[in-house]
């Protein structure tokens, strides 16, 4: 045990986490190079166009220090986004130590920092690393002091690396053994596993990445996860080399999966224990159920395909666990699904990969939170709403509530004011703050939830030049003055365009989707009148010219084929349409249509 | 019968709305004449029937051709083909090289029909579309050509364009009406990208093209020419009776032709293939064919095998956009259904007319020609 590390790795985005991961894998010979492709461990196809991790990954590598001794390491590689928060907590809890790698050009960026905190809390040992040193725009003296302004200790704890020249490498490979700890734990106590990711793979079912905290799991043994109290045997075992390699015996303090014979992702938890079912150890302090946040309608574009979608959103849950659905009909759509997601960027992630892996086009209605009803019939019954058409009838309301959060910002104090500008735009309350240091202040706001789901990460960023970390957990629920808005395209209701919103905003948020949907909707041979209501008060509204003229003049000198090709290409436009009444609305409108501003 | 094209890519100076292939540099003008004569000889066994009706010299600027490069082009071709009595044969034209000189030695040459590009009668119109000529030049060069005899005339006009009110279109079109012209191509100003007019809307230094005002125009045109006697055979083009352009017709009735020069589009029936858009290197592949350079041709052309659905789909393209309509007698069987389910509701709108399973655009229609064409697109 004494020669095992177990570390990850907080970086903000395009600090150089895959191009160094990449470097520590070649140079422990984990990935031979010529089958080194840049990026590895993301494999994601989106995850190399987006530039961020998305699943954790982990892998163990094996090091010949130099006092001749053979390390083995296990490098967790952690998602990157708010949406993924409780997964990054959980794969900080399975390590010992962590590598910070710092921009040397950009110094320290906001993301790094809530992933810092947690890290810091969890007592692991920290690996500073000034990267892309290679760069003469690399400021090493500045940002080594910002470094050690928020973490302490002295420059030379400070590993200067490029992960382009290779310059470095060595020395972080010989930090990590020096510095970060080796695990503790006892091979003989009852067996404690923590689950911190599970992958899907369609041959052998779920796959579970755990960390042996204390006791010894061989193969064949019969194991139960603590909080699903499911039971199961240890088809296989074994540790992470770039593939799974399996082993007779997993003990204390090592990284590794197992193979149980599970199909479906949903019955492993990330957070949740393994152990024996002989001999139990306890349950690991930390788990938490993930619960959806945001809630969607997904349609398909033809209703036709809805048995399709069906087959498409199964086979996405068995390696996404977060994904939860349930079938749900709308006036407008037809038949479809009522999917909660962690957040805005994993229902786009959704989206997309039903999109590009099961080629599914379809229609995502407004995302919302959750809400409580209660009727004057019965005040004391909670209705739960997850979509703007369950809100029983205003006549019939008693009230509403809806979720709020506690949120944390640790930002420069120069972004305090707008900040605080955008918490109040957002319906939210400061309750705390204070200085971590005379520049770096700590912000704690309550929040509505629903306030939160849409641009509001993004609008910080900018505000805070992407100098500001954000995170969050739900706090309760509170009464609120909501209102249910619905969209009109000549008079008639589109549902999947409903929304629930809070009265003072209802006005301003009709006139941005009226705005928005007029741009979005191809023009017609008929006019449409676009309008945002309250019932059957109007509170917005635009109108979208009628289609006049659609005829290119020319197809001069024989050119036929671009003409045609021109015109290939609108076809499939209009394939991707949905004919609402005489209406024919683009799938991509409601992609779109929450792109304000 | 068969139809031959030639591109002569220069031009004196660039109109700022155009997307065809040119260059304003004469650097390779005497080099490219030859070019298309090699090309002419190398290329004559595309088409299989040697009887041309049509020839058509497009560019860029043919009428930048002088006396010598003309002779050559048209020795070439009476070798390489068979060259009718009654042959049309095109030569474009811009307003300011239609000089006495010029017009005389068209004459003595078997050039029987020009194509002038006068675009507009109106000054202000010509210098937003950065015309080389002028209102004047516009308003001369129609009486003098008649003068030199070249009563088959066809004059492009342009409209929509945003300095241009509803009734100096109406006197553009009137004055070629009086003027007798058996022939107008008329074209809605396009913004076609990378161009320079795309490039100034964008930076706020042009006025946007308006839709509403095309439209307007197009229905002002429509209204005129038919009272004036003009057929309405083409989307763009309008004739009077018997002066239909055999070489645009050419291209909508699926003939075969072939086009020489960079950027020329040919067309055997079942393939379509066009020329490097780039002078340079068109030089340089017939150079290498001449060469007989097994790879030059790679250079030299693209080209597209169609499919019966891409057969379906350029059928509607350009069937609709003609007077003669289209007919499911000769639509394969397979498309044949999927038309008829897809047509009826622009009968039903009034945009298509139909009569004895012949199926042509109406006037209102004619508006929405792309629109209507695509929706009947057979796509999978
Ligand atoms: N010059 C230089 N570029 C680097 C270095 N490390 C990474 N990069 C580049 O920085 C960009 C972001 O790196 P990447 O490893 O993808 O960052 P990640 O988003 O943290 O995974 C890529 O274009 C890398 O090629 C370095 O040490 N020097
Ligand atoms: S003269 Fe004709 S080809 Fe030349 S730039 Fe003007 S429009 Fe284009
Ligand atoms: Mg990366």
């Amino acid at each position: 045990m004494k020669h095992i590390r177990n570390f990850c790795v907080i970086a903000h985005i395009d600090h150089g986490k895959s191009t160094l991961s990449d470097r520590l894998l070649q140079t422990t010979n984990t990935v031979a190079d010529r089958d080194m492709k840049e990026q590895t461990l993301d494999d994601m196809d989106l995850e190399r166009e987006r530039g961020i991790t998305i699943k954790s990954h982990a892998v163990q590598m094996n090091y010949k220090h130099t006092d001749g001794v053979e390390y083995v390491f296990n490098l967790i590689d952690t998602p990157g986004h708010v949406d993924f928060s409780y997964e990054v907590s959980r794969s900080i809890a399975a390590c010992e130590g962590a590598l910070l790698i710092v921009d040397a050009t950009q110094g320290i960026q906001a993301q790094t920092i809530s992933n810092l905190f947690l890290a810091l809390e969890h007592d692991l040992e920290i690996i500073p690393v000034l990267n892309k040193i290679d760069m003469v725009s690399a400021m090493v003296e500045k940002v080594s002091d910002q470094v050690i302004d928020l973490i302490g200790g002295s420059s030379d704890d400070i590993v200067l690396a490029s992960g382009k020249t290779g310059e470095g490498v060595l020395d972080i490979l010989a930090a990590i053994v020096d510095r970060i700890p080796p695990p503790k734990g006892d091979p003989e106590a009852p067996l404690q596993a923590l689950v911190f990711d599970s992958i899907f793979n369609p041959f052998r079912g779920v796959i579970a990445n755990i960390r042996l905290l204390n006791g010894t799991l061989r193969k064949g043994d019969k194991v139960k996860f603590i909080a699903t109290g499911a039971e199961y045997s240890a088809d296989e075992i074994g540790v992470l080399k770039m593939d799974n390699q399996p082993e007779k015996v997993l003990s204390a303090g090592n990284v590794g999966y197992i193979i149980t014979g599970i199909k479906q992702s949903k019955e492993i938890k990330v957070g949740d224990t393994l152990t024996l079912t002989e001999n139990p150890g306890e349950m690991i302090h930390g788990f938490e159920e993930v619960k959806p946040m945001v809630f969607a309608g997904i349609f398909p574009l033809d209703n036709d395909d809805f048995e399709d979608l069906r087959d498409s959103l199964e086979k996405l849950q068995l390696n996404d666990a977060s994904l939860v659905f349930e079938p749900e009909s709308s006036a407008a759509l037809g038949f479809g699904f009522r999917c909660g997601f962690l957040g805005m960027l994993h229902l786009d992630i959704i989206q997309e990969r039903l999109s590009r892996e099961f080629n599914q086009d379809v229609i995502t209605t407004i995302p919302n939170v959750s809400y409580y009803a209660y009727t004057k019939r019965d005040p004391d019954e909670l209705v739960m709403v997850r979509n703007p058409t369950e809100l029983p009838d205003p006549t019939r309301l008693d009230r509403v509530e809806e979720p709020y959060i506690s949120a944390q910002i640790i930002t420069d104090v120069e972004y305090i004011g707008g900040i605080m500008n955008l918490c109040i735009e957002k319906r939210g309350m400061l309750t705390k703050q204070h200085y971590l240091s005379p520049e770096r202040v700590e912000m704690n706001f309550e929040l509505p939830l629903a306030e939160i789901v849409f641009d509001f990460y993004d609008r910080l960023k900018s505000i805070s030049r992407g100098y500001a970390s954000f995170d969050y957990q739900p706090l309760d629920y509170r009464e609120s003055d909501l209102v249910k808005m619905d969209i009109k395209l000549n008079g008639e209701n589109v549902d999947a365009l409903s929304a629930l919103v809070h009265r003072s905003k209802a006005e301003s948020f009709g006139r941005k989707i009226c705005k928005k949907l007029k741009e979005l909707l191809p023009r017609q041979q008929f006019m449409i009148a676009v309008q945002a209501a309250i019932g059957a008060k109007i509170i917005a509204r635009e109108s979208l010219s009628a289609l006049r003229k659609d005829v290119t003049a020319k197809c001069y000198g024989g050119d036929i084929s671009r003409k045609r090709k021109l015109l290939e290409k609108q076809k499939k436009g209009k394939k991707k349409m949905r004919q609402f009444g005489k209406i024919e609305v683009p799938q991509r409108a409601f992609l779109d249509v929450l792109k304000l501003d | 019968m068969s139809g031959l094209y030639l591109h002569i890519p220069f031009c004196k100076q660039a109109c700022h709305y155009c997307d065809f292939h040119f260059s304003t540099s004469m650097k390779y003008k005497g080099e490219m004449t030859q070019a298309i004569v090699q090309e002419l000889i190398l290329r004559k066994d595309y088409l299989e029937d040697k009887h041309l009706s049509s020839v058509y010299f497009g560019g860029g600027t043919p009428s930048l051709l002088d006396e010598e490069e003309l002779n050559t082009l048209f020795e070439t071709i009476k070798a390489c083909f068979v060259l009718g009595a009654d042959a049309e044969i095109t030569l474009e034209a811009n307003p300011d090289d239609i000089t006495e000189e010029n017009l005389a030695r068209w004459q003595a040459s078997p050039i029987n029909r020009l194509s002038i590009g006068i675009q507009s009668f109106a000054d202000e119109d010509l210098t937003y579309m950065n015309r080389a000529h002028n209102a004047v030049e516009a308003r001369r060069c129609i009486a003098m050509a008649q003068s030199f005899g070249f009563k088959n005339l066809t004059v492009d006009l342009i409209y929509g364009t945003p300095t241009m009110s509803d009734v100096t279109w109406e006197n553009n079109v009137r004055t070629l009406i009086d003027a007798g012209v058996p022939h107008l191509s008329c074209y809605a100003l396009t913004v076609e990208p990378k161009t320079a007019l795309a490039y100034q809307i964008k930076t706020g230094k042009s006025r946007e093209v308006e839709e509403e005002q095309a439209a307007r125009q197009f229905e002002i045109l429509m209204r005129w020419l038919e009272d004036a006697g003009y057929e309405h055979y083409e989307i763009s083009n309008f004739a009077l009776p018997g002066h239909r352009a055999v070489h645009n017709s050419n291209y909508w009735l699926a003939s075969h032709y072939l086009g020489v020069g960079p950027s020329a589009h040919s067309f055997n029936g079942h393939s379509r293939q066009w020329n490097i858009a780039n002078n340079a290197k068109y030089l340089k592949s017939i150079a290498a064919l001449k060469e007989n350079e097994e790879e030059a041709t790679v250079g030299l052309y693209e080209i597209e095998n169609l499919s019966p659905a891409d057969q379906y789909n350029e059928y509607i393209l350009t069937g609709l956009r003609t007077s003669w309509g289209v007919t499911t007698d000769k639509m394969a069987a397979p498309f044949k259904a999927y038309f008829i389910e897809g047509i009826h509701q622009f009968v039903d709108k009034g945009l298509v007319f139909e009569e004895k399973s012949v199926f042509v655009l109406t006037k209102e229609g004619r508006l929405l020609a792309d629109r209507i064409a695509s929706d009947l697109f057979f796509s999978n």
